[in-house]
């Protein structure tokens, strides 16, 4: 088990960016396209992280043209260039996937003005 | 064949070259030792016989101890390679090096036990309805004709003991070969249990 804890510690990024469940973020992804390299942002509300040892993911959400878009991104993946946030949410729970059957104002997270450092995720 | 003896260590996922995280399994090599060869004029065919791990002395048969070079610890595990494509003497070691400029490789091992199946796991048969006043679920049904021939052929499918045999499966893609912890990254599973002997061989269809 030790050669793959091992494994696993090599690929953890240094400093991963801070950010809870609730916040709206920008996630600056590089996307490759044959020899050319673009970075497309994706920002959204993320409703959820899965903790799994070095194997985190999180899931953004946003509304393009009415329809609803996720997407899961690895916390460490070499592709992510940098995440931003954009807005502090005040949430009550770690998985908001009660976002998706709501429309309209109440899809709403309310804004947390009282900036609290954010808890480390790594 | 270009070929190791080595341990499953588990699985994980890593992150590619491209950056695409791909489910991986690790294997791990002790120091494989040639501890035998076997030639044209004496038992007409080429190989050289691997060991890995030294096995506990009060183990050791003296039949057993007798087929290693004076100097060779006696190995647990023992796996003949034919047509090794490495000039080789018994008494040298390889590691994981020699995957280096492979891209695909077979593996071997033997498959977990899954105890006694029926014949829907064990052979897929499709079974019949679970409803709609059904009465045949997961059952065998016929196993042959009737008067004649008068008995059931042998070979026919039945339920019985399943896994824990010997199986290959080929053209796995080499992920990553690191030869600081000399180990393997294979791209997908590896048949049997963790910690389980696997051979690893050069892909034969690539």
């Amino acid at each position: 088990m030790d050669v793959i804890k091992a494994l696993e510690a090599e690929q953890v990024k240094e400093n991963v960016e801070n950010f809870n469940i609730g916040d709206t973020v920008k996630v600056f992804f590089k996307i490759i396209e044959g020899k050319t390299e673009r970075i497309q942002v994706f920002e959204g509300l993320v409703i959820a992280k899965n903790n799994s040892g070095v194997r985190i993911t999180f899931t953004v959400r946003k509304m393009s043209y009415g329809v609803g878009v996720e997407r899961v991104f690895p916390l460490h993946s070499p592709r992510i260039d940098k995440v931003e946030v954009t807005r502090f949410g005040k949430v009550r729970r770690s998985k908001l996937y009660y976002i998706r059957d709501r429309v309209g104002k109440s899809a709403k997270v309310k804004e947390l003005f009282q900036k609290k450092p954010a808890k480390d995720i790594s | 064949m270009l070929g190791l003896i080595g341990r499953k260590v588990g699985m994980t996922q890593v992150f590619d070259d491209k950056g695409v995280l791909t489910p991986v399994t690790v294997i791990k090599f002790d120091d494989n030792v040639v501890v035998g060869a076997r030639t044209t004029e004496k038992e007409g065919y080429n190989a050289y016989v691997m060991g890995t791990e030294d096995k506990k002395k009060n183990r050791v048969t003296k039949p057993y101890a007798g087929q290693f070079a004076e100097g060779n610890a006696p190995k647990k595990n023992l796996v003949e390679f034919r047509d090794f494509e490495k000039e080789c003497q018994v008494g040298d070691t390889f590691g994981v090096e020699i995957f280096n400029d492979l891209g695909f490789v077979d593996i071997t091992g033997t498959s977990k036990g899954k105890g006694f199946q029926g014949v829907m796991k064990r052979y897929g048969f499709s079974g019949g309805r679970k409803t709609h006043g059904s009465k045949f679920h997961r059952g065998i049904g016929g196993t042959g004709n009737a008067a004649w021939p008068a008995k059931v052929f042998r070979g026919r499918k039945m339920a019985g003991r399943m896994g824990g045999e010997r199986t290959t499966v080929q053209n796995l893609r080499i992920v990553r070969v690191d030869e600081e912890k000399q180990v393997l990254l294979i791209k997908g599973a590896v048949p049997g249990a963790k910690n389980g002997v696997v051979v690893v061989k050069r892909a034969k269809k690539r």
